[in-house]
This record gives C-alpha cells, sequence and structure tokens, in this order.
C-alpha cells in the first residue's frame, strides 16, 4: 500500500440549507465508505479559507490566499491504495464534484533509505 | 450518523429568526449572512470530523459566536435593534445578553416574531407566505419558485420586494401586546393556512415537495399553539384541518405516482395517528362562540377521515357544512365542492344543476377540477361523449404531469365506454 494525499479544491457550499445538508451527508457517507475499505490513514482536517503568504527575500507578507475561490484548498485527507491509479478512482466518489470542486491526488514521496 | 430530514432547513429558520431579533429587522440581511456562514462552517468541519453529537446545538452555537463576532465589528457602525442596543453595546452585557437570546424559549417568541412580522397587512398574501417559507423555514428562492411553479426571477423580485417592506418597518412584531396580537393573529392563521393548502392542492409536480409545505404549515401552526395568545379555538381549528388533511397526504398519490380521488383512495393508507391529533385538536377548537372556516374546514375533513369506507360517507352532514362555509367565505370553489358532495347524496342530475347554479363560474374556467367535475357526473349519467369532452377541456388545463395522467385516464375511460354503446 502507498500513501496518497488528497487536497480538495473548490466546492459552493450550496445554495440552500436544504442542499447544504445533502451535500454534507453525502461527504459523511463517502467518508465512512473510504474508511470501511481501509483506504483512510488520516481523515485530515479542514482549512481556513483565509490565511497570509508570505513570499521572497523580503519575506513580503500578503492576505492569502490565494488566485481564485475556485483553487483554494478547503481541506485535505491521508489515503493509501495499491498505486495512483487506484487513489485517482477511489477519488471519483467524492461528492466535491457535484458542486463544481476538484480532487487533487498527490502520491506521498517514497523514500527508500 | 445520519442527520434528521431538513434539520438545517429548520435551524436555518430557528437562526435567522434569533439573529434578526439581535440585529433588529432591518439587519436581516446580515442575519441571513451570519447564517449562511455558520453552514459552510458546519459543511467543512462535519466533512472531516463527522456529525457533532448535538448538530442543532452545534450550529446555533456557531452562529452565536459569529453573532458576537458580527456585533464587536458592526455595532458602532449599524443601529442595532433600538430595545437591545443598550445591552449589546456595552461589553459587559454583551455576552450574557446574546446567551439569554439564544436560549430555546426566547427563539420560538423570535419566530413567532417574525411570523407576525411576515403576515403583516402591507404584503401581499402571496408574498407573506413566500417570506414565511424563506426566512422562518429555511427555502431558498429556487425552492419556493419550483414549489410554487414559478420563475425564479419572479419569485426573486417577489421576495426582494417583500423583504424591503419588512426592513423598512424597522422593528419586529411585538408579541408582548394582547391586543396588537389578536389583530394580527387572523392574517397570521391565514398565511399559514395558504401555506398549507399550496402543499396539499398546489400545482407542484412533486408530491414530496408539496408534503414538505403541508409539514411546514403544521409545524409554525403548532408554534403559534404553544404561545398563550395564539392557542385559541381559531388556531386548534386550524390545526385541525392541517392533520386531517395531511392525514390522507399518503393515500393521494398511489405507488405509480398517479393521483387518487378522495374516492378511490385505500383508506387504510390514511395516518391514523394524524386523524387522532386532528380529532383532539378539534375537539379543543369547540369552545367559545367563534365558527371560522377553519372550524367547518377541518369538520369537513374529519366526517371523511371517519368513513371507513366512501360509500360509508356521510354527504348529507357534508354538504350542510360545505352550506356553512358558504355563508362564511363564498367561493365558485367552494361551490363547486358543495355540487360534488350533493350528487353524491342525491345524484348526479342535482349535483349538475348546482354546478350550472355557481355564481361567478366563469372564475372557475382556468380550473381543471371544475371541468372534471362536470365530467364525472356527466360519465355517471351516462353520457360520456360529453364526459368526455369536459374531460378533454380539463386535460388541457391541467398544471402538471400527475394532473394530465389523472385526466388521460378519465378521458380514455369514457372513449372505452362511449364505442360500447
Amino acid at each position: 500500500m502507498s500513501e496518497f494525499v488528497y487536497l480538495y479544491r473548490g466546492g459552493e457550499s450550496g445554495r440552500s440549507p436544504e442542499i447544504a445538508q445533502q451535500i454534507m451527508q453525502k461527504w459523511i457517507n463517502w467518508m465512512k465508505e473510504l474508511g470501511a475499505k481501509g483506504h483512510i490513514k488520516d481523515q485530515g482536517q479542514p482549512l481556513e479559507p483565509s490565511g497570509k503568504l508570505v513570499t521572497g527575500k523580503q519575506k513580503t507578507v500578503t492576505d492569502g490566499p490565494f488566485p481564485e475561490t475556485k483553487d483554494v484548498v478547503g481541506g485535505y485527507s491521508l489515503i493509501e491504495a495499491r498505486d495512483l491509479q487506484q487513489a485517482v478512482e477511489l477519488s471519483k466518489g467524492c461528492p466535491i464534484f457535484e458542486t463544481d470542486g476538484a480532487v487533487e491526488v498527490r502520491p506521498v514521496m517514497k523514500m527508500s533509505m | 450518523m445520519e442527520l434528521s430530514d431538513h434539520l438545517f432547513r429548520h435551524e436555518a429558520g430557528r437562526m435567522v429568526a434569533a439573529l434578526t431579533r439581535i440585529f433588529g429587522i432591518h439587519n436581516l440581511a446580515l442575519a441571513e449572512d451570519v447564517v449562511q456562514d455558520a453552514f459552510c462552517r458546519a459543511l467543512e468541519v462535519w466533512k472531516f470530523r463527522g456529525i457533532p453529537e448535538n448538530p442543532a446545538a452545534w450550529l446555533m452555537a456557531t452562529a452565536k459566536n459569529r453573532a458576537l463576532d458580527a456585533l464587536r465589528r458592526e455595532r458602532t457602525a449599524r443601529t442595532l435593534e433600538p430595545e437591545l442596543s443598550r445591552l449589546l453595546q456595552s461589553e459587559w452585557t454583551l455576552a450574557p445578553a446574546v446567551e439569554e437570546l439564544f436560549t430555546a424559549n426566547a427563539i420560538k417568541d423570535d419566530q413567532l416574531r417574525m411570523m407576525f412580522s411576515c403576515s403583516a397587512p402591507r404584503l401581499p398574501e402571496e408574498a407573506q407566505v413566500a417570506l414565511i417559507l424563506h426566512i422562518l423555514c429555511g427555502f431558498s428562492v429556487d425552492e419556493i419558485a419550483s414549489a410554487f411553479v414559478s420563475t425564479h426571477a419572479a419569485m426573486e423580485k417577489r421576495i426582494t420586494r417583500a423583504k424591503k417592506v419588512l426592513a423598512a418597518s424597522k422593528i419586529l412584531f411585538d408579541i408582548a401586546a394582547p391586543e396588537d396580537f389578536l389583530v394580527r393573529l387572523p392574517a397570521v392563521q391565514r398565511a399559514l393556512y395558504l401555506l398549507f393548502n399550496e402543499g396539499y392542492h398546489g400545482a407542484s409536480p412533486e408530491s414530496t415537495v408539496r408534503a414538505d409545505l403541508c409539514h411546514e404549515a403544521m409545524r409554525l401552526a403548532a408554534i403559534l399553539r404553544e404561545h398563550p395568545l395564539g392557542a385559541r379555538p381559531t388556531t386548534y381549528a386550524l390545526s385541525a384541518l392541517m392533520c386531517l388533511g395531511a392525514a390522507r397526504l399518503p393515500a393521494r398519490v398511489n405507488a405509480s405516482g398517479e393521483l387518487n380521488a378522495l374516492f378511490d383512495q385505500d383508506r387504510s393508507l390514511w395516518d391514523q395517528g394524524l386523524i387522532a391529533e386532528g380529532e383532539r385538536l378539534l375537539d379543543l377548537s369547540a369552545t367559545g362562540s367563534e365558527l371560522t372556516e377553519y372550524h367547518v374546514e377541518a369538520a369537513i375533513s374529519w366526517v371523511h377521515a371517519s368513513a371507513r369506507r366512501t360509500e360509508d360517507t356521510d354527504w348529507c352532514a357534508i354538504v350542510r357544512l360545505y352550506d356553512s362555509l358558504m355563508k362564511i367565505r363564498p367561493s365558485p370553489i367552494v361551490a363547486l365542492n358543495r355540487a360534488v358532495a350533493v350528487a353524491q347524496s342525491e345524484g348526479p342530475d342535482r349535483g349538475l344543476d348546482e354546478i350550472r347554479a355557481i355564481e361567478n363560474s366563469d372564475r372557475l374556467s382556468a380550473y381543471p377540477f371544475y371541468s372534471a367535475a362536470l365530467g364525472e357526473l356527466e360519465s355517471r349519467r351516462g353520457n360520456f361523449e360529453v364526459a368526455r369532452e369536459h374531460f378533454r377541456t380539463a386535460l388541457a388545463l391541467a398544471r402538471n404531469t400527475m394532473e394530465q395522467r389523472f385526466l388521460e385516464q378519465r378521458v380514455s375511460k369514457c372513449e372505452g365506454r362511449s364505442s360500447v354503446v
């Protein structure tokens, strides 16, 4: 098994309380399903949409984030999968796609020493 | 863990009511922003950490904290609810005051204040109903538009305009003044009645959407009943008619999604619990001297509910009740329903006479069930050709696919019969 990080980008929270509740329930169910199949190493954390960006030799601090709302990373999870292909397949069940969001699937670099 | 049905929607209504009490009615938009924000947080956090033990309390606590932030940020820039602003201005009293305003009982009163404010005579009735659904029931503009089979643009306009009127009233309705309460009460009852009817008879093709509207009306009526000034015979009668009507909802649409007329319903599907609750409320409504349309409509529903089979229905009693209803609130629709009851007790010929005698029947010309009633009675007299034409007229007026299928069946039944003759 290898480890992967899912970075959740964008995705609306729903235009009405009813839709928000439905989206939420789908996330919970999806996470539960992944967990039951042994793919969740760490459910991860949500991230505040705001923050600071420190750049350059001058260490300039600007209000973050970040280019566009749809690209903002809203949270991450640590996933276990056979290979990248399986990690990608598993990500396709994520409800974020129903709300115009994206999942970035990144293999955790393996270090053999 | 599963959230209870419509939890977000109901909590949205409670939160907006509580926050509007704190910020003042003119800051309704701020209250709505805070609620939206609380939902966003819930969504983000719960996704990863799961649903908390008490989700409603979590949401409310988040809204409360956001409210405190907003108050600290905005209290100098904005004018707040005059009655509360002194408490909210000082850091010493701010947190305890807000705490107090978020207790369950306080929120119930806030919901009532909002209900009464939305039922202002300055607002047209359909705007009152839309506003109540939007603010107190947490329906989005889109959801209301689709429930009322209206466009998003039209509904948005209606709600935006109504919110402006509400904001311009500067203060929320004062439910502590008994005289004002009783003067406004009929308008509130009427708005809840219309909300229920939109669900029960409305044009939405989605039976789940319509059941939702009925349940929302019942939920708000229950809040009204819990207030000592709201617990009046008329409110009990209104609640009784809702329970007795809603009891029939499970039988109104059959397994293949087709509309069932009252006569054809499988009565074993009627909700006996709601019927019992309706009876209890009807008993409570039978005090005092006031006889309202709600009393009479509840009584009609009760006569239906107490008949185990269609043929056991006491149609004479129903005709008498419609007679009283015609005195209290005459309308061509009431007259049409009365005529149908007459046909049940005295035969289709008498029923047709009564339909022909309806005053202002031109107001029924766009109502599919006017022609459908004519078709039904003609077919009982054996005039299948005439009946078919009436059903065709009705079909052309059908408001959704469910009504269409219902009327198509009627048309084709007549065709089958006339070819035999």
